[in-house]
């Protein structure tokens, strides 16, 4: 068995070395002006990304530069953790610190709907839409990651909330889709391109935010402000991402890579 | 007649930049409640309250009845021009590059004849109006203007040493996604500022008023986040060097006391806007202007914080945003310290409940963002550095000056129905 795993090991370094295997990076830059969720004013916010110097090659530290960064555990590129919603709140190992560290490599599934989400900003994926995307590519694999590609991630400035007076419009899953991924696929977490998993008019959905409140209440993961996911095949590659080991932390920004085996020609 | 300024022809590169230099700045610890009167636009001297003998220059002693309890009272403005001079020499390097220079004898209404500066349209023998002014050195001067207004009057010379007029100026606005920053872009832009650099923090959430505000003549919108280092910076190395007017229209309001909130988060918010993004705006754009400070007609002239009269004495109701308020004021005053002798005023507004949003449940009167905008040019145009605006604001400073603890007692005693 040992055996087994250092050669598949061994296979998988030398594919890397030799670029058959390629690495994909999922992750916007961390930029104090990137967009994050924005709630009611009367709620608490978002922290934005900041970084302060600690010194410069300067008086402050003649020969190292050196920073402090602030930022919310849901600023950029971010994981959700169980904990994170009220539904997953008295889940065991729910938290980044204590979510067993083999949820952060697994298969990764990709559902392309960026034709329907540039067609309609308010697309919803749903069962149906899965079920026809598994016709071309197989059942998703128990355990995996599902990604929702929208190519959202292309988009820049007001047009990535794209806020209007009754709020955001984007992409995301109906609760009957993410019931599916759930409770039939048994995935191991969804992932977007927009701020959130959920749809920019989630609160109007039933439940409300039902990829968060599915996912969470049933102990999964969630990605989002993912980014180049149009660079994944729908089937095969595997996603790398750990959180940052915060104690207790309801999610953390991240880099998220993948790997991906180029086509041999 | 007073020649109406022209606008200031473009920099010339190969020219060094005039570095500021100073009129007298030396005043007696008593003359200086002349230069705090001055401050604040008011015209005061002491009077003696046992003989109401007015006194000048600023005196320990009654010279009329030997009394020592002078005191510091706004008194008429009104006077008479009776002799005059015109400098055309000096030994002083700050009148020595402004020459001519005109000075006077003003025989005041309320009794004592005073050395004042003289605008030039005031006449031999004429009746004129005084008004009481901080200098390049920030200390208070007294200058006498025409009794009645004349064509291009703020365009005096003389006066517009002692004026921060947005007339040809450039300006920055820090936050324009408030009305209130709105409204201050527009009276800028009516009061003849050249070029208005507004502010926008997180482009990527739209905010009303856009559209307008892209409109008014001479705006220009820049990408600005007073709690962004990076941004306040980036900004500063775009156009720091034409920030000749920096207002700062950012602010972080939000009810509650220590005990009324739960937890930090909110209160480091208001610090990183009302405190830290102050201090932010000083390192970013402090220097660029200090430098600046005799830069020709459009120098460097003004920082303008606008803060909210409970930074001087804690409102528990708006308790941590009050402290946040607080520590800006204190800062404000550094800053003060910072540009002592550059030429550059630190105007501070103090208002009242401000008309907006996170006020909205508090009772009239208030301070409309239209009301405060308009007392900003004023204040510009007059060169007044301590303003207090709305009856709220002036009621707490009055009392303030009374005595703080009283101030302190009343604002934080059991309220009724609270």
């Amino acid at each position: 068995m040992s055996e087994q795993n250092s050669n598949a090991l061994q296979a998988l370094a030398g594919a890397l070395a030799a670029g058959s295997i390629e690495t994909v990076d999922l992750t916007h830059t961390l930029d104090p002006d990137f967009p994050v969720i924005v709630l009611p004013p009367e709620f608490g916010q978002c922290a934005r990304f900041r970084v302060e110097e600690v010194s410069r090659y300067d008086e402050r530290g003649p020969a190292w530069y050196w920073r402090n960064f602030t930022c919310s555990e849901h600023t950029g590129t971010h994981f959700d953790a169980p904990i994170h919603w009220i539904s997953g709140k008295d889940l065991p190992d729910a938290s980044v610190d204590s979510i067993p560290a083999d949820a952060f490599v697994r298969p990764v599934c990709v559902i392309d709907c960026s034709g329907e989400s540039t067609a309609d900003e308010d697309f919803l994926l749903t069962p149906e839409f899965i079920q026809a995307w598994e016709k071309d590519h197989g059942v998703i694999p128990e355990g995996s990651w599902v990604l929702m590609r929208t190519d959202w991630s292309k988009r820049s400035g007001a047009d990535y909330l794209n806020m209007r007076e009754d709020g955001a419009h984007t992409p995301g899953p109906t609760g009957d889709a993410v019931k599916l991924l759930v409770e039939e696929r048994k995935i191991i977490g969804f992932g977007t391109e927009t701020v959130g998993t959920d749809a920019g008019q989630a609160t109007h959905l039933s439940p409300p935010y039902p990829a968060h409140y599915l996912l969470h209440g049933a102990g999964k993961y969630g990605l989002q402000c993912l980014a180049n996911l149009d660079q994944l095949p729908a089937t095969g590659a595997i996603l790398v991402c750990p959180p940052l080991k915060i104690k207790n932390g309801s999610g953390s920004p991240l880099r998220v890579l993948a790997l991906v085996e180029r086509d041999s020609e | 007649m007073t020649e109406a300024l022209k606008r200031p022809p473009k920099k010339d590169p190969q020219k060094r930049t005039t570095s500021p230099t100073l009129p007298p700045f030396a005043r007696s610890r008593k003359a200086i409640a002349f230069t705090a009167a001055a401050a604040e636009g008011r015209f005061a001297l002491q009077v003696c309250d046992a003989c109401e003998h007015v006194t000048y220059p600023a005196r320990e002693v009654c010279p009329k009845c030997w009394s020592m309890d002078l005191e510091w009272r706004d008194i008429p403005d009104g006077g008479k021009l009776i002799s005059e001079t015109t400098l055309r020499t000096s030994v002083n390097t700050y009148f020595r590059e402004r020459m001519p220079w005109r000075i006077g004898t003003i025989q005041l209404d309320a009794g004592p004849s005073v050395l004042a500066h003289i605008h030039g349209d005031v006449g031999e023998f004429e009746r004129v109006r005084m008004i009481a002014r901080t200098d390049k050195s920030g200390q208070g001067v007294m200058m006498a203007l025409p009794e009645k207004e004349t064509p291009n009057m703020a365009d005096d010379r003389q006066l517009r040493t002692l004026t921060c007029n947005p007339k040809f100026r450039r300006a920055l606005v820090t936050d324009g996604r408030t009305e209130l920053g709105q409204r201050v872009v527009k009276a800028l832009a009516d009061a003849g500022a050249s070029r208005i650099f507004v502010g926008i923090a997180e482009q990527w959430r739209p905010y009303a008023g856009s559209e307008a505000l892209q409109g008014i003549p001479g705006v220009e919108v820049m990408p600005l986040d007073v709690t962004d280092t990076i941004s306040v910076n980036e900004l500063a190395a775009e156009m720091g060097d034409k920030a000749d007017i920096l207002i700062n229209t950012a602010e972080y309001v939000r009810p509650g006391s220590a005990m009324q909130r739960h937890g930090v988060t909110l209160a480091r918010d208001e610090m990183e806007t009302n405190y830290f993004g102050l201090m932010r705006l000083i390192q970013a754009f402090g220097h660029g202007m200090k430098a600046r400070g005799a830069d020709g007609d459009n120098s460097a002239c003004a920082w303008v914080n606008l803060l909210s009269v409970y930074a001087l004495s804690n409102w528990p109701v708006y308790g941590t945003t009050s402290a946040s308020q607080a520590a800006a004021l204190s800062l404000s005053q550094s800053l003060r310290g910072d540009f002592a002798g550059s030429g550059v005023k630190v105007i501070n507004v103090l208002f009242g409940p401000l008309e907006e949003s996170w006020r909205q449940p508090l009772p009239p009167p208030k301070v409309t963002p239209q009301r405060l905008a308009d007392t900003v040019i004023h204040a510009l145009t007059e060169g007044i550095e301590n303003v207090t605006l709305g009856p709220v604001a002036e009621d707490v400073v009055r009392r303030y000056k009374e005595d703080p603890f009283v101030l302190e007692r009343e604002l934080t005693q059991l309220q009724m129905g609270m």
